[in-house]
This record gives C-alpha cells, sequence and structure tokens, in this order.
C-alpha cells in the first residue's frame, strides 16, 4: 500500500480519532492545534487554534458536529468540527489527559493529572444541547487512584467509566455513585504504567497498552485477561480492528536506547496480531520515531498512525489483506 | 465650521506610492485568480495560479497532478456535504503547492514474519575443499586463503586490489611471481610478500600506509567512499579511503582521506586532482600531514 503522509504537526502526535461514519480523521499532537483531515485522501480540513499546551485526547460526538480536546493547558474545550469556533472551555487545577463522549453525546468522561499537590480526578460533566446554556458543573467527581490516569473512557450503556493508568491497574467504576466496582488482576495485568486503551466498537472488550512491553485484551463486563499479546518494546498506543480480528500496537523505545537508535530511518512500525490467536500477522514500517497514535477507520479498510516524528500515515490496505490466512 | 469627514474610499484604486512596505502581504487583489484546468482523461489536473514572492516580484506557479482514484467508497449524505466545508484554521490559506499531504513514494507492505529457519544472510563460501564436519570454515574474502583467519584478521589487509593494474610497473609485478613465498604455486601474492623488502610485517607497511594520506576536501553531500575510491584508483592500489559522515544527517561532511599503498601515486593524485572539479565542487586534494620527507 502507498501510505499517505501528512505533515500538518510540527510535534509529536499524541492521539488520532474517527469520526462514526469514517470520513474525518482527527489528530492531536504538542503542538496545541488540533487538526481535522479528510480521511480517504489525506487533505487538511482544519486546524481547532486556541489552546496553549500539548493536546492530549480528543473525542467527537456521533453526528460529528461537536469536538472535544483535553490539554496540558488544564482546559477542555469543546468545538464546533465544522467551523473551528471553541464554544466552551471547561477550566481546571491541572492537566487533563483523557477525553471521551458518552453514548449520546450528553455527558463527557474528562481526566486530570496529579499536580501540584492535587490528586489525579476523573470528572464528568453535562454537555447542552445549546453551547449557550453550556455551565462547567461536574455531574460526578471521583478522586484518584494514584499516579496519572491516562485513559477513561464510558462503559457499555454508559453505566460504568473504566480507567487506566501509571499505576498499571484497570478499574471499573458506576458513573452514577462513583463507586469502585472491579480492579484489575495485579498478578495477570500489566506491571508497569498502562498507555493506551481501544474500545472494540461494540464495548464488549478492549485491549490496553503498557510499558511492559506487551498489550492485553480484557472482557469489559467482568474484567477477566482474555488475551495478551507479546512485544520488544514498550507499547505506546493499540487498536483493535472493527472488521476483521485484527489488533495492530505500535510502540516505542526504551529510554536507554535511544542513543543508539537505528539510523536505518523509517524503522519503526506498528504490529499486527490476530486478536485471537495472538500470533504475530506482519509489521508496517515506516515512522521515524516511536507511534504514539493508532487508529482504525470504522469501515476497517484503512488506518492511521501518529508518530513521535509529527507525521499522520494513513494506510489503505491493499486487496490481500483482507484475505489473510493464519 | 462643518468638519469634512474626507475618509478615503475603500476602492482598489490604491497609488502604489502611498503603500507602504507592510502592506505588501494584501496585494492579493493585484494577482490573477487561480485557475484550474480539471482532470483530463488520463487524470492530469493542472493548476495555475499566481503569488508574490519575497522580493515582491509576481510569481506563477503551475501545479500539475495527477488524480487517481484510489478506490470506491460508499459515503453517507452527511459525509459527502463534510466534503464541501470550507477550510478553517491554519487550512484557510492552504494553496495547491502545500507539501502537507503526500503519497508515500515508497511501497510499503505489511511485512510477514519470517518463519524459523530460513536464512537471511547469502552464503558466503563457494567452492572450497572439503571441511571436516562440524568445523567452522573461515574464509578471507581479502586474500582469499581458506581455514586461516577471518577477513578482520588478514595479515594482507590493506590491499585494494583495482582492477587495471598499472602498466608501469612490469617489473615490480614480475619481481612478485617470481617470489610467491608462502603462497604456493597461486598466481596472486600479496603486495607484502612481493620484493621481499617488506618482509618485516605489515605493521611497518600499513605505518608507511598512513604516511602516504591524501585528504581530500570541499567534497560534496552525498559524496561516498566508493565514489572517492573510483575517483583515486586510477592512481594506484588504494588501501583504505574514508568519507566523514554526518550522523545525524548522513550527509558527508566534506572531507575524507585516501589511504594509497605506494607513495608516488599519492603524489601524482595530489598534483592531478587538486583544483579537479568534481560533482559541482572543487576538490582540494593535499597531503594529510604536514608533508613528510
Amino acid at each position: 500500500m502507498r501510505p499517505i503522509l501528512m505533515k500538518g504537526h510540527e510535534r509529536p502526535l499524541t492521539f488520532l480519532k474517527y469520526n462514526r461514519e469514517g470520513d474525518l480523521l482527527l489528530s492531536c499532537a504538542k503542538d496545541h492545534t488540533p487538526t481535522v483531515w479528510f480521511a480517504d485522501d489525506g487533505q487538511r480540513l482544519g486546524t481547532y487554534r486556541g489552546h496553549n499546551g500539548a493536546v492530549w485526547c480528543c473525542d467527537v460526538s456521533h453526528d460529528s458536529t461537536r469536538l472535544v480536546t483535553g490539554s496540558a493547558d488544564q482546559s477542555v474545550k469543546l468545538w464546533d468540527v465544522q467551523t473551528g469556533t471553541q464554544l466552551y472551555s471547561f477550566n481546571f487545577n491541572s492537566p487533563a489527559r483523557s477525553v471521551d463522549f458518552s453514548v449520546g453525546d450528553k455527558l463527557v468522561v474528562i481526566t486530570t493529572d496529579p499536580f501540584m499537590g492535587n490528586p489525579s480526578t476523573i470528572q464528568v460533566k453535562r454537555i447542552a444541547e445549546d453551547p449557550a446554556d453550556q455551565t462547567s458543573d461536574s455531574v460526578l467527581t471521583i478522586k484518584g487512584p494514584q499516579g496519572r490516569i491516562n485513559r477513561a473512557v464510558w462503559g457499555p450503556l454508559n453505566k460504568t467509566i473504566i480507567s487506566a493508568g501509571e499505576d498499571s491497574i484497570i478499574r471499573i467504576w458506576d458513573s452514577e455513585t462513583g463507586q469502585l466496582l472491579k480492579e484489575s488482576d495485579k498478578e495477570s495485568g500489566h506491571q508497569k504504567t498502562i498507555s493506551s486503551l481501544c474500545m472494540f466498537t461494540d464495548k464488549s472488550h478492549f485491549l490496553t497498552g503498557s510499558a511492559d512491553k506487551s498489550a492485553k485484551l480484557w472482557d469489559t463486563r467482568s474484567l477477566t485477561l482474555l488475551k495478551t499479546y507479546q512485544m520488544d518494546r514498550p507499547v505506546n498506543a493499540v487498536a483493535i480492528s472493527p472488521l476483521l480480528d485484527h489488533v495492530v500496537i505500535g510502540g516505542g523505545q526504551e529510554a536507554v536506547n535511544v542513543t543508539m537508535t537505528d539510523r536505518r530511518a523509517g524503522k519503526f512500525e506498528a504490529k499486527f496480531y490476530h486478536k485471537i490467536l495472538q500470533d504475530e500477522i506482519g509489521g508496517v514500517k515506516g515512522h521515524f520515531g516511536p507511534i504514539n497514535a493508532l487508529a482504525f477507520n470504522p469501515d476497517g479498510r484503512s488506518f492511521s498512525s501518529g508518530g513521535e516524528d509529527g507525521y499522520v500515515r494513513l494506510h489503505h490496505f491493499d486487496p490481500d489483506y483482507f484475505s489473510i490466512r493464519m | 465650521m462643518a468638519a469634512v469627514e474626507s475618509g478615503r474610499p475603500q476602492a482598489a484604486k490604491l497609488r502604489w506610492g502611498e503603500l507602504e512596505e507592510d502592506d505588501a502581504g494584501d496585494l492579493d487583489f493585484l494577482l490573477p485568480p487561480r485557475v484550474v484546468e480539471g482532470p483530463d482523461e488520463n487524470g492530469i489536473k493542472k493548476t495555475t495560479e499566481y503569488r508574490f514572492d519575497e522580493d515582491g516580484n509576481k510569481v506563477k506557479v503551475t501545479t500539475t497532478t495527477r488524480v487517481r482514484k484510489l478506490g470506491k467508497a460508499r459515503v453517507s449524505k452527511k459525509a459527502k456535504e463534510r466534503r464541501n466545508w470550507a477550510k478553517f484554521g491554519d487550512a484557510v490559506h492552504e494553496d495547491v503547492g502545500s507539501r502537507l499531504t503526500m503519497v508515500s513514494t515508497e511501497e510499503i507492505l505489511l511485512e510477514r514474519p519470517r518463519a524459523p529457519g530460513t536464512k537471511e544472510e547469502p552464503s558466503v563460501s563457494e567452492g572450497l575443499g572439503p571441511v571436516q564436519p562440524g568445523a567452522v570454515l573461515m574464509v578471507c574474502r581479502t586474500c582469499g586463503k581458506k581455514g586461516d583467519h577471518w577477513t578482520s584478521k588478514c595479515p594482507y589487509k590493506d590491499l585494494a586490489q583495482p582492477p587495471e593494474t598499472f602498466v608501469e610497473r612490469p617489473s615490480t609485478a614480475d619481481a612478485a611471481s617470481a617470489a610467491p613465498g608462502g603462497a604456493g604455486r597461486s598466481a596472486y601474492v600479496p603486495p607484502s610478500m612481493r620484493g621481499g623488502g617488506e618482509r618485516t610485517g605489515t605493521e611497518m607497511s600499513r605505518r608507511r600506509n598512513d604516511e602516504n594520506s591524501v585528504r581530500v576536501t570541499n567534497l560534496s553531500e552525498d559524496t561516498r567512499e566508493p565514489d572517492l575510491l573510483e575517483l583515486f584508483r586510477t592512481f594506484g592500489p588504494v588501501s583504505r579511503v574514508y568519507v566523514a559522515i554526518d550522523q545525524k544527517t548522513g550527509m558527508s561532511r566534506g572531507f575524507g582521506f585516501v589511504n594509497f599503498v605506494h607513495r608516488e601515486d599519492a603524489e601524482r593524485a595530489i598534483n592531478k586532482l587538486n583544483g579537479y572539479g568534481y560533482d559541482n565542487l572543487i576538490l582540494r586534494v593535499e597531503w594529510a600531514t604536514p608533508r613528510p620527507n
């Protein structure tokens, strides 16, 4: 395949997200400006100007009209997708790390980092239909587990919130009361910080990637460990294919190896694994730096990866991808 | 007295003499509009647009792109509408020639992992004599001696055979064939065995080699060792070439060293190639150390 290279960001990518219909791709990076691209040919549509710090995460509403972004400038901003105007800004006392719209887009779950004595928090805010009515009251606040919470997403039917972070434990919270319902098992779970989490389309299972060089697949309701995929490098980004039984995992580089980086450029790869058999299917090379973000198009026919090098690479699969036999 | 409002109408009739330097950016109205000649039957689309460059000259930029259908996609109505949205944010002033989005020139494959047991390195050994099973066969690429030493440990290391040996040295060549040394009746005799004079060992020859070192400066960015070798080997056997490369960019740092086996060759190379035009730069070729006598 011939990937499309999009160099819209000056700094490393942090997150990639497709809209529900798969025609728009949103990219967040450390350069303060989330960008929206057309997902078929990679043409840039626009940028959202307003943040003052690295943008860590974003989510787009079901109808692709609202965009929410979480940034290190201690704010979470709500935008109009089409025009790029900022509709509202939620302000916090610490950098915001992860955002996720609920099913129905009426609520958004936001995590904030531990900062200056404040512990990390998970907060739920209501999103009003009309931006003019928007208030910044929290519907629910959960004060944290130790360490940074890298990702928090809604569980099935918005009944639960699933969080994962630096303390390498996945927690399931009740979304109405804030009570802790389940924690992942310490021995079989991740041993180092969990950097990324990806929900499957029907939310029955999810994939987490960790600096302990593995990615694990979990059942959402029971939090049982289903599968483990072994990598040779710390994992920065994970994604599950909506179409086939594949998962893709992207990694980085251990700090000790940085000075010994392979001079041959373009050697960082996104690795494909069979979701059920756990075997490696193959790798897609090309990035000049560690891969920080991965996302599958909802139609499963293309995927994109964002790297430390500031590039977004958009790949449309060749026909023979769909007939891979293990 | 009635105050008279005399504001300049905001018409396009600005007098150029009144324009300040800073207004240069707003002169877009002076430019003809962008013309797009749509994709023809080969899919070629030509876009002609005009802009001002840094010196204020009107520049015409013609971009020729090939529009290729990558595949069919079923798009919802909403998605089709989104295709026609106006650009916003930093994308507003995007011109057609912007290189933000590019299709990769390389074909990238989903590389399947290799099955265990398949060898990747091409085998080096060809036509070797009988080997005891289990023994490691050592082949030296430089002198071709088998079973004695590896290439990196070759005592005849300072040898890079030029394909055309010099006609001016028939005497040494003859002497070489007459004194094969310990190599048996093979046609090849390494120079350290030739003429008998350098029997004292390769250390001496290597040291002398470094005194035959020639420094070449003002090399172009993409010059590499093979290029220098090719350029200098016409003067005689070259034992070593080195080009200084910047680790970060992979570009040559503009200088390198060539070690000749024979001093006279080095001298001739200096005389001939100093000032020689090579790949759009004039080379400077001189002795590497202050001229040893």
